[in-house]
Parts: structure tokens; C-alpha cells; sequence
């Protein structure tokens, strides 16, 4: 069975397809229909709704923590022990007035930021957050991050903004949420049994196995299972192409996979741990990567999407591929059989075909500690800048000695059929002086490591033009100290407001 | 034609000049407004799904529906042939087709319809279905088409004087071609239908639609009832922007066909990537000029083609590539003009309405011209534009209309000194010069975009108002609310029409049975039109109280005022509602119906001459930008608008929709790249590799301001429709990373860059530049 909080109502579900989404749950079998589906695929944000999770803190206080996530994404059985709250929560009663409403509600009504209103729930779930989590005005940037994944196509954002920023005018309202959910969770952790939460229909079946112990049997029953972390791929594949699995197993809730230390400035990062959980460990150790993280997906995307999802699925053009290479990052693969250590370099093989064994599992992801000569730098090339899939993602990692660079580590996704290291561009940056020339030169080599494709996002041509810029606009930005001008604005980089 | 003394009215005070929040604004941010997915379902409601085409251009050999049919919860596939009446859903000429059953025009065109007990089913069912073709060669490639003669309609032209003399007789020459990227309209709801019987044995119809009258006209056609068996109603669109003023026809039609043969509830819904295959989009366009102007840049000659790429069939085609011909001008006086205009045939998916109507695909040729002649004399683009403005003495249009109102010089001053347009410039330049790879741009340019349907039968609105006996009043007009705040301008118009408070009035669903014979809500016409007949009706109401009050309290009806919800006469006053009441007891009919047709109007499409528009709408735009040269990564730092609305109903709901328009139109222009692979397949065909603007992209700097004057026409209280206009204002954009690419040859040159100017475009205009600059560099 699985169970969690909907809004204030308790909810048990067993007998349910194992595909069914939280979006399609809300609006089919529950009659919820302020969730919209705009897209079903993640990219449009109209289904954002909050999700509650309870989490302990290293003095073993409990709380229970509110962020947005995509319900078309969200499977039904990934919400188990969750608090899913939906737009009818946020103001009840049939006809509010304008002063009843929540103040994120208020400010939009005021501010005009309305217009079709299809988009306007989920722009509101994603202010609430905000709200809740930010407990003063955040600044624009912030509020860009956050609803970088609402797309809206009437108002062209200004209302929305203005919003963000009223809302915090008015009394503060306090939440609410998670006095009802510590309920809720009390009564559930008296009658939780042992067993593994699952959903069945028919022959179908949707398992949440709790730990890492229980998902190995249940890997050996099924050895065809199919597996999903936070779902932002894979419940695109359910509900828009259609597949039709016996048997899901999940790993969001397997409590060894999602885990997270630091240790001495070594990672490791369980591989069903969500984005937003662990991105501000890795800024410590590398403020670099939030190019990647930050404009990974959504807000929404990072709330669910893992780092065991997005290489587990093995796709070309994911970013966190070539970040963890070039870091010359480790992975660990779990099975019956015990666990072994691979490079994650090493676990690609051809378009979406890796090394990983049918009967094995990521567990954790291991990043070396900083060397201290290390110089990193990532860049992502895409149509849009913010939720948009790379056209070219590139990170390169030196480590230099004086003036010379002793070595590299170059990776790139969106040129190959598999995110990949370039190493005849390495080999013409080690040993060579740190200085812009170097780079240029490297760059030279591009023709060497890759033959890109020609696609949707850009032609083949683009991709090498680009890449050898990128090495170009890296080389500026690591030798010359004047590639920040007087007010730090880099001069290398044009000034997007999500930058 | 009746017209009305607004000027009296609104010295009156009240509703109209406010910014009311829209009608449904607690609604929508409480998730309680329903669209038409969101209203329970009907006890028993089925679900369609179409069956595609699996190939772009070819003839069905043969269907197999056997792994369909053995699905569970399948309840009927239906063909072509289950249409008892017509098949032809087009809704000027005829090529539209509902279903096909022989030959395929289009990858994913529709050829049956699976009826299942949900939604899933439906679709998965229909994916079942095995459909053999015999595949012909498409034709997919403009050029093609245009040296085939393959069109959907026959081309016309517009001419003014000898264009090829003046041409030829001028001291400088240009020529200069552009090809103009689609655009896929992103309404957050997709299309969606819902029918069921009626309980007088008609059908009723819930959609999603921008012209309930066409809707309800197509499937009375294709069922082969009269019109009045199908009543079709639509509360609310998530979004349109022209995608649902033909394109929510074909959903509701095979929807009443499934209700037609199975007798209950169906609905209709599409999957998004299923949306952006089936229905059309903004016509991509492939335009060529040749100018003739003298030294300082004056345009003595034009001669422009533009190529609509119209899809498979001709939809609204012949009107948008004619608005494409009527803009091709934009806001600058061509002494002799030829402007032709052809309608290519391709196999994909019938392109169609999309805000702006074909206008801003002819318009992007003035402000191509303008910087191309500033090129090429190296002068400020800024000035030539300021050269060739309409004003008086030169103001005749290609088709022969006479320009009357010249705010744009005004209004282009204004904006050139509160946007601050030289010292930026030259900051700019300096910028440039000290700034190697990322490159700032600018650029100021007008829009000119003319109001009214060309096709004049449309330019007509019914409007329906009740006063009830308590003084409360609702209100029911033929338009459609899409966003736009269309029903809460109306409820502005009829509350200061009778003077009484903004929340006496109630909205309702626009209705087939209401308000009949209804023209679509587009052309940015909602509120001209359909406000003016809510005007009337009001007035007709108004007329009828005021001639009680004189009778029943026997005073001069020029001493009545309808203000502050009273009515205040020589001998006393009385409250609307009581009036109301008492009206009623004195059995005066409070309840109206209001007409109202567009004056002055005329054309003769033959000649190419007449007046199309009743009015221009007027804007500027002023955008800053920068260019990253390593990439072609560009975004919008600061944009300053001024914009004629003529006197505003409701400013904030105006400026509303300037803003979002040219966040649309930039994102047009910029990041929304359609393309369709080499098999004639969408290859951009969802959100995940289809870019609308995100929040980010939003200028960081974005002052919009309304101009001040009145509608010299008499429009409903001298407002100007807003709708469209506004999206063009985003050529500035456009210009200004011209402008910033041609900083890399020192301004003396400025490369083609067609449209999208996605980062990989940008970057090979960049390319272009610097590799002319290294050979011109010493001439």
C-alpha cells in the first residue's frame, strides 16, 4: 500500500496502475483539476505542485521541508509518506476575496499577472515555495531560479516578477503545511509494518523499497524490472510514449541511496539523492558547477531528478555526464553479488548502452577531493537559457604547476553519442604554459575527438565552431586576471538575468 | 451606422480609464477557473483519439484497425466514411479535410478517430492501428514550391506607380533577401473539445475555440444539420494567439461525430506533442526587396516579394499573406511600390493565424530595408527610419490608403530622448570598441499596423445585456476571453455605461444561443467590436429608462445622469436599483441585444485599392542587447516602449498586453526555432526542443508606457484595439543584435540574419561580418 497526505486528507492507495502520474491522479481519480497539464513532460510547469518531505537534521530534530515538483512527473507511488499539496490548499472556500487570499495569490491578483490563467496555478505553487522557504524578499535572480520552469505565454514575466516581490509586502502568513503532515506521519510510522509500499494492478506492479537490502531481492525476483529514481525521464516514457512495465521498482526512497557526505572535502553522493539536495555541498568544493546545476531542468526538475537517474539513463546530451568526468568522478554498482567501483568515464559504451550489469544497481557517486591546483571551468550552450537541453555542454579540469598545465580532463556532452572525454584536447594542453594560446591551440583538435551530429538543437557545424570557442572563452577566463572588469562583470560573458 | 457620444459618456467618470483586474483573476490564482478539461465529465463520457498519417505525402493502401479493436475499453473506431455530411472542414475554401481516406498531404494528418472508455486507451488504441501507404515525393522546400508555381491560392499584387522606373532611376540600389522562421502558437491548454447530446436533440459543445460560430457551423456541415441543432460555448481559453480561431474546429467536429454515432458524452483532447503535429502554426515566409533610394536614404523605389509557406491547404492563407503584402511598409512611405505576394503549397501541417496575421512577416522587410540602406550609407539606422515615416504630403499606402495620423514622429521624438537613443549610442560604440567579445547593440523601431478584418463581412459584433430587477446586470457579447481581458473591458464598457459599479456587471460564457452569427475573436478586434455592441445594447436600455423617467416623474430628459449607481434628474434621484425595480413594475423592457458594423470601411481586392483599416495602431520600441562573438549567445538588457492605444479602457490590462506581445514576438525572433527534418516530420515538436521565453529572458530593464492621445476614429470611448500591434515592437530586438554583429565591421557593414536569430545564426552573421571586414578592412 501507499500512503500519504493530500492536501489535509489522508490517502491509501493499492489498487492503482503503477504508471499513473500524481498529475493524472489529481485530475482523474480526485476531481483536483486546479493542477493543469500544460505539457506532461516536464517543460511548462502548469502541474507544479508542492511536495512535503520530512528530514532530520544533524542534531536529529525532524521538519518537514516544501518544494516544487512537476506532478506530471511525479509517479503515485513515489509520493508515499509525502505531503502533496496542491493549489486548492493555498486559499480554501468557494468565493475568497481579494484580502483572503494568501499573500503570493494577492500580489499576482494585484499585480496583473494574470492573463489565461492556465499557467497561474502552477506560478503560484512555485511562489509559494519561494515563500515558504525564503522568509524575506530573495532578490530577482532568486526568483528567476525558481520559476525558471513556469513558463507562462501571455504575460511576459514583468507582472510575475513585480509579484515576487509584493508578496512579501503584506503580513507574513505562516505555513501550515507541516503541522498536518507531523500528523500524519505519527499515525503512519504506528502502523508502518516492514513491508515494502507497493501498488498492483493486475499483473502490474509498482514497488518503493526503503532499503538497499530489500531492492537487491527485489532486483533478483525481477531482473527486467524497470528502474526509476525521481522520474523526470522515465515517467515521460509511461505516460507520452506509452510504455507499459510489469514491474517498477524505485530507488527514490532505498535510504542508503540517498545519502550525502563530505568527507574532507571527498563527495559522496547517493544516487537517488535529488539535485537540490546536494548542490550546495558540491558549490563548496566547486562554485563552478553552478553553471551546470543551476540551469539543469527547473527548479521543479532538481527537486525530483537525481544523479543515478540522469546516468543510469545514459543519456548523450545530460549534464552532469561530462561535469563528473572531468572530475574524474567514481561510481558505485551495486548487486547481489556486492559492490564494485568503476570510473564513471569508463561506463559509457555506445548511445545508451553502459557497462552496468542486469542485475545491478547505482548506488553512489564518489568525486575526489579538490586537488588544489585545480581549475575548473563548465560551460552549456543551448537555444534557451534557462530548462533547456544542452546543444553543447562543456567542462574542462586542469590542474597546473607554476605556469604549466601538469593536467586535463575534458569532457563534453551533445557531440557524441555518449557524454565524452576529449582526449586529443587534453594531450595538447598538458605540458603546455597557461596562457590563452594554449587553449586556442588545443581547441585545434576538436576535429580529432568528435564528429558531432547534426540535430534539432543545432547543426553539426555549430557544435564545433562552439566548442573551440568555449576552449577559446576558457582560456581567457583562467589566464587573463582582466577577464573581469572593474565591476566584476566578466567580460567574457553576456549578462542574462539567470546568469 | 449609429455611433455614440463617448466623449460625454466618459466625462461622466467611472468604469472605463481604470485598471480593473481581470474578471477571473481570484479565480485563476485559486485554481477554481475552469477551463474546458477541468469541468466534471458527463456521467459515461467517452474519449477520441486521433490515428495519424505515418507519412508525409503519399495514398492509404490499406487500414488495419484488428489490434485497435481488441483493446479494452475500445468502443468504435470511425473513418471519413462515418461523416453523413461534409467532409471539407475549410473555412474559407475548401482543402481542409476532417478525416482522411485516401490521400495524405501532411506527416500525422488524421485519418480515423479511436472512441474508448478513457483517454489513455483511446491513444494508446490508436497507436495500434497499421496503416499502409504508397509514399510520393513531398515537397517540402519553399523554393521548390516557388519555381513550381505550387500554391493554395492564385498571388496578387499591390501597385503604386512604376516601382521597377523609380528603381532603376535612383542614385543607390539594394537588394536583399530574408527567410523568416514559423512560430508555434504555445497556448498553455492545448486543444481540447468536449460534446454531448443536448436534451432538445441537438448537440452542445464545449471547446477550446477563438470563433464558437465557426464551430458551430462545421459541425452542423459535417453532421448535415442546420445550425441551430449545435450549440457550442466557450468560458475561457488557456491561451490562443490565433491557434484556435480555425484550429480548434477539426477537435470538436470528430468530437460531435463520436456523439453523433455512440450517443453520449465524448471528449477530445491532445496530447501536446500531438498539438504541435496537428495544427497549423505562423507561417515561415522567404522574402526578397530591391530598393532604390537617393544619398541621404530617402526610398524613392520598392519592390518586395513575400513568400508564405501555407502548408497543404489554404486555411486563412490568401488574408495573411494579403496583411503580409499590406505591412510590407510597416511605417515608411514607398513613393512607387510593387508588392507581390504568393501562397506556397508544402507538405506539412495547413500554417494559420498566429497574432499579428501574417503582418509581421511583411512588416520585418521595412525594418530590413531601414537598416540595409543605413549600411550601406553608413549612416544612423535611427535616421533613415526618421527619413521615410508616413507624414503629411507623403502618406499614401501601397493600396492606395490615405495615412492620416502622423503620431509616429511624436512618438519616435519621445522616445529618442526619454530612452536616452544618442548618448547610448555613443557609449555603445565605445563599449564596443574596448570590448572584445561581447558586443552591445541598439535599435528604435516603429510599428504601423492597421485594424479591421480585411475580409470585410467580419468586421461586425452582437452583443447581448439583461438588467435584472435588483439593478444587477449580466452580460453576454460574441467575442471570446483568451487571456486578453476582453470581458473585462466589456463589463467596464456596460458598467459606465449605465454608471454603476464594475462588479454589477456578470460575464458568462460566450454562446452560440446567445449572441449568433459571431466573427471570430482575432484581429485584435474583441473589444472595437464587440464592446461597441455591448455599447449599444446598453444605450438601447438606457434610452428606454430615461424616456420611463421622463413620463413616470414627468422631468426633462436632458437632466438625467446615469453616475455612481444613481440616477440624478431635475427633481430628485433614484438608485439604479430601485430605477430598475421600477422599471420593471412599469413593465419597460430591460433587456437588450446591441449590433455594431465597422464604418468607413472599403476595398477592391481586384484593384489593390481602397481603405482596408479603419485605423493604424501605432508603437516604438527602443532595445539594448548584447552578443557574446565566441557563441552568438545574446540577450535583451533594457527595452523602452511607447505605445498608442488611443485612450485606454484599461491601462494595466493594455500595457498587460504590450508587454507579453513582445516577449512573444522576441521569442520569435530569437529562441523559437521550428524545423522539420528532411522526411517532412515536425522535429521540434514539444516544449523540450521548442523554446518559448522563460522568466529569465524577460528584458532585465522593461519600461513600457502608454502614448497619450485619443482614437481619431469614433471607437468605443476612442480606445485602439491592442492585441496584435505590439508583438512587431519586437523587431527592435531583432535590429539591435544587427546592430551589435555590425560593430564588428565598424558599422560599415550589416550581415543577413534570418529569423530566429537563434545563438547558432548569430554566430555565423558574426562570421560573415568579420570575415568582409578583413577583406574591406583598407578600401
Amino acid at each position: 500500500m501507499i500512503q500519504f497526505l493530500l492536501n489535509n486528507t489522508p490517502i491509501e492507495v493499492q489498487e492503482c496502475s503503477p504508471s499513473l502520474t500524481i498529475l493524472d491522479w489529481l485530475r482523474t481519480k480526485k476531481g483536483k483539476v486546479g493542477t493543469k497539464e500544460g505539457c506532461a513532460t516536464g517543460d511548462c510547469g502548469a502541474c507544479t505542485i508542492l511536495v512535503g518531505e520530512e528530514r532530520i537534521n544533524a542534531n536529529g530534530q525532524t521538519s518537514w521541508q516544501y518544494k516544487t515538483m512537476n506532478s506530471c512527473l511525479l509517479l503515485l507511488g513515489n509520493a508515499h509518506a509525502k505531503h502533496i499539496v496542491t493549489v486548492e490548499a493555498v486559499t480554501t472556500g468557494l468565493y475568497p476575496n481579494l484580502t483572503d487570499l494568501h499573500p503570493v495569490q494577492r500580489a499576482l491578483v494585484e499585480c496583473h499577472g494574470s492573463q489565461c490563467g492556465f499557467c497561474t496555478p502552477g506560478i503560484i505553487m512555485s511562489l509559494l515555495a519561494l515563500y515558504i522557504n525564503e522568509p524575506t524578499y530573495p532578490g530577482k535572480k532568486a526568483v528567476i531560479h525558481a520559476l525558471g520552469g513556469n513558463l507562462c505565454r501571455c504575460t511576459g514575466y514583468s507582472p510575475i516578477l513585480l509579484a515576487a516581490e509584493k508578496a512579501y509586502s503584506y503580513e507574513r502568513k505562516a505555513e501550515p503545511y507541516s503541522a498536518m503532515a507531523a500528523q500524519f506521519k505519527a499515525s503512519l510510522n504506528t502502523q508502518y509494518d516492514g513491508d515494502i509500499p507497493f501498488l498492483k494492478n493486475g499483473p502490474r506492479k509498482f514497488y518503493l523499497p526503503q532499503t538497499a537490502q530489500q531492492l537487491v531481492e527485489l532486483k533478483a525476483l525481477y531482473p527486467y524490472a524497470h528502474l526509476v529514481a525521481g522520474g523526470t525521464d522515465f515517467a515521460i516514457e509511461l505516460s507520452q510514449n506509452m510504455l507499459l512495465p510489469d514491474v517498477i521498482i524505485s530507488l527514490s526512497q532505498v535510504k542508503e541511496f540517498c545519502t550525502l557526505a563530505d568527507n574532507n572535502g571527498e563527495l559522496h553522493i547517493g544516487a537517488a539523492l535529488p539535485y537540490s539536495q546536494f548542490v550546495e555541498v558540491f558549490y563548496n568544493h566547486y562554485p563552478e558547477s553552478k553553471e551546470l546545476f543551476e540551469r539543469l531542468g527547473s527548479s521543479q526538475v532538481r527537486n525530483s531528478g537525481t544523479l543515478g537517474g540522469s546516468i543510469g539513463n545514459a543519456s548523450p546530451i545530460g549534464d552532469p555526464a561530462p561535469l563528473l568526468i572531468a572530475l574524474n568522478a567514481s561510481m558505485d554498482l551495486l548487486s547481489s553479488a556486492g559492490t564494485r567501483t568503476i570510473k564513471v568515464a569508463d561506463y559509457f559504451i555506445d548511445y545508451k548502452k553502459t557497462v552496468l550489469k542486469s542485475d545491478e544497481v547505482i548506488s553512489k557517486f564518489t568525486i575526489p577531493k579538490r586537488p588544489e591546483s585545480l581549475k575548473l571551468a563548465c560551460h552549456k550552450i543551448s537555444k534557451r537559457f534557462e530548462d533547456d537541453i544542452s546543444t553543447v555542454c562543456l567542462v574542462l579540469a586542469i590542474e597546473h604547476s607554476q605556469n604549466m598545465i601538469t593536467q586535463a580532463r575534458c569532457a563534453m556532452g551533445g557531440m557524441a553519442a555518449i557524454p565524452k572525454r576529449a582526449q586529443h584536447i587534453e594531450q595538447k594542453l598538458i605540458s603546455q604554459s597557461l596562457q590563452v594560446s594554449s587553449f586556442i591551440d588545443a581547441a585545434t583538435a576538436i576535429n580529432s575527438d568528435f564528429t558531432p551530429m547534426s540535430d534539432v538543437r543545432s547543426s553539426a557545424h555549430y557544435r564545433t565552431t562552439v566548442s573551440k570557442n568555449l576552449l577559446q572563452r576558457i582560456g581567457i577566463e583562467f589566464c587573463e586576471p582582466q577577464a573581469r572588469n572593474n565591476n566584476n562583470i566578466a567580460i567574457t560573458r553576456i549578462s542574462h538575468a539567470s546568469l | 451606422m449609429r455611433h455614440f457620444e463617448m466623449d460625454k459618456l466618459k466625462a461622466q467618470g467611472g468604469s472605463v480609464g481604470e485598471s480593473k483586474y481581470h474578471e477571473s483573476a481570484i479565480k485563476q490564482v485559486c485554481g477554481s477557473a475552469n477551463f474546458a478539461d477541468d469541468n466534471p465529465e458527463p456521467y459515461g463520457c467517452l474519449h477520441a483519439y486521433p490515428v495519424l498519417a505515418p507519412v508525409t505525402s503519399g495514398f492509404i493502401k490499406s487500414i488495419d484497425t484488428s489490434l485497435a479493436l481488441a483493446v479494452e475499453g475500445v468502443k468504435r473506431i470511425l473513418s471519413a466514411e462515418d461523416v453523413p455530411g461534409k467532409l471539407d472542414i475549410g473555412p474559407v475554401f475548401p482543402g481542409d479535410v476532417l478525416l482522411t481516406s485516401h490521400e495524405i498531404q501532411y506527416h500525422g494528418q488524421p485519418v480515423l478517430i479511436v472512441v474508448a472508455d478513457t483517454y489513455e486507451i483511446a491513444r494508446r488504441a490508436a497507436r495500434l492501428v497499421v496503416i499502409e501507404c504508397e509514399q510520393t515525393t513531398p515537397i517540402l522546400d519553399i523554393k521548390e514550391a516557388i519555381s513550381k508555381e505550387h500554391w493554395v491560392r492564385p498571388p496578387h499584387s499591390l501597385n503604386r506607380g512604376n516601382s521597377e522606373n523609380a528603381i532603376n532611376n535612383a542614385a543607390h540600389q539594394l537588394k536583399g533577401e530574408i527567410s523568416i522562421g514559423g512560430q508555434e502558437h504555445f497556448y498553455l491548454e492545448g486543444q481540447i473539445a468536449l460534446a454531448q447530446p443536448d436534451n432538445d436533440g441537438g448537440i452542445h459543445v464545449q471547446c477550446s475555440t477563438q470563433h464558437p460560430t465557426e464551430v458551430q457551423h462545421l459541425v452542423a456541415k459535417i453532421l448535415k444539420k442546420p445550425f441551430s441543432f449545435v450549440n457550442v460555448e466557450t468560458r475561457r481559453m488557456g491561451g490562443a494567439f490565433g491557434g484556435k480561431e480555425t484550429q480548434g474546429a477539426p477537435w470538436a467536429c470528430l468530437a460531435a461525430l463520436a456523439v453523433y454515432h455512440l450517443g453520449c458524452a465524448v471528449k477530445m483532447r491532445l496530447a501536446r506533442s500531438d498539438d504541435f503535429k496537428l495544427t497549423g502554426k505562423r507561417h515561415p515566409f522567404y522574402n526578397h526587396y530591391h530598393v532604390g533610394f537617393d544619398e541621404n536614404g530617402l526610398i524613392e523605389g520598392a519592390d518586395i516579394t513575400v513568400n508564405g509557406f501555407c502548408g497543404y491547404s489554404p486555411d486563412l492563407s490568401d488574408a495573411i499573406v494579403d496583411r503580409a503584402m499590406f505591412h510590407a511598409d510597416n511605417a515608411y512611405y514607398y513613393p512607387a511600390a510593387t508588392i507581390k505576394g504568393n501562397r506556397c503549397k508544402v507538405n506539412t501541417v495547413s500554417h494559420t493565424a498566429f497574432r499579428g496575421f501574417g503582418g509581421p512577416q511583411g512588416m520585418i522587410m521595412g525594418e530590413l530595408i531601414m537598416d540595409d540602406i543605413a549600411a550601406k550609407l553608413g549612416k544612423d539606422p535611427l535616421e533613415i527610419r526618421k527619413l521615410n515615416l508616413y507624414k503629411k504630403g507623403r502618406d499614401t499606402t501601397p493600396y492606395h490608403q490615405t495615412v492620416e495620423q502622423h503620431i509616429l514622429i511624436d512618438m519616435i521624438a519621445q522616445l529618442e530622448q526619454s530612452g536616452d537613443y544618442w548618448a547610448r549610442k555613443k557609449a555603445i560604440k565605445a563599449f564596443n570598441v574596448s570590448s572584445p567579445i561581447i558586443k552591445k547593440g541598439l535599435a528604435m523601431t516603429p510599428v504601423k499596423y492597421g485594424i479591421s478584418f480585411t475580409v470585410q463581412h467580419l468586421n461586425q459584433a452582437g452583443a447581448l445585456v439583461h438588467v435584472y430587477s435588483d439593478g444587477s446586470i449580466h452580460l453576454n457579447h460574441g467575442g471570446t476571453e483568451m487571456g486578453q481581458g476582453l470581458n473585462t473591458k466589456i463589463a467596464q464598457i456596460v458598467a459606465h455605461g449605465f454608471g454603476v459599479d464594475f462588479n454589477a456587471v456578470s460575464i458568462s460564457a460566450t454562446r452560440t444561443d446567445k449572441v449568433p452569427n459571431t466573427s471570430p475573436t482575432a484581429a485584435s478586434s474583441g473589444t472595437d467590436l464587440n464592446g461597441m455592441a455591448a455599447l449599444n445594447a446598453v444605450n438601447t436600455i438606457k434610452e428606454r429608462l430615461i424616456n420611463f423617467i421622463t413620463e413616470h416623474f414627468e422631468v426633462d430628459s436632458q437632466s438625467i445622469t446615469f453616475k455612481d449607481n444613481l440616477i440624478t434628474f431635475s427633481k430628485g434621484e433614484i438608485s439604479f436599483s430601485e430605477l430598475a425595480n421600477l422599471a420593471y413594475m412599469n413593465r419597460i423592457s430591460l433587456s437588450s441585444t446591441g449590433y455594431y458594423a465597422t464604418p468607413k470601411i472599403h476595398y477592391d481586392r481586384a484593384k489593390g485599392e481602397g481603405r482596408p483599416f479603419f485605423y493604424y495602431a501605432h508603437g516604438v520600441a527602443l532595445s539594448e542587447v548584447e552578443v557574446d562573438t565566441l557563441t552568438g549567445e545574446n540577450t535583451v538588457t533594457r527595452v523602452d516602449i511607447l505605445h498608442d492605444v488611443g485612450s485606454s479602457i484599461n491601462p494595466a490590462l493594455d500595457i498587460g498586453q504590450i508587454e507579453g506581445a513582445f516577449v512573444q514576438g522576441m521569442g520569435w525572433l530569437t529562441t523559437e526555432d521550428l524545423q522539420w527534418n528532411d522526411k517532412g516530420q515536425l522535429a521540434s515538436f514539444g516544449p523540450a526542443n521548442y523554446k518559448i521565453p522563460a522568466i529569465g529572458d524577460t528584458p532585465a530593464e522593461f519600461n513600457v508606457n502608454l502614448y497619450n492621445s485619443a482614437n481619431p476614429e469614433t471607437t468605443v470611448f476612442r480606445s485602439k484595439a491592442v492585441g496584435e500591434p505590439p508583438f512587431m515592437l519586437a523587431f527592435s530586438v531583432w535590429s539591435a543584435i544587427r546592430n551589435a554583429i555590425s560593430s564588428v565591421a565598424d558599422y560599415k557593414y550589416t550581415a543577413p540574419l534570418d529569423t530566429p536569430a537563434t545563438p547558432e545564426r548569430v554566430l555565423s552573421a558574426i562570421e560573415q561580418t568579420a570575415s568582409w571586414f578583413k577583406e574591406h578592412q583598407h578600401d
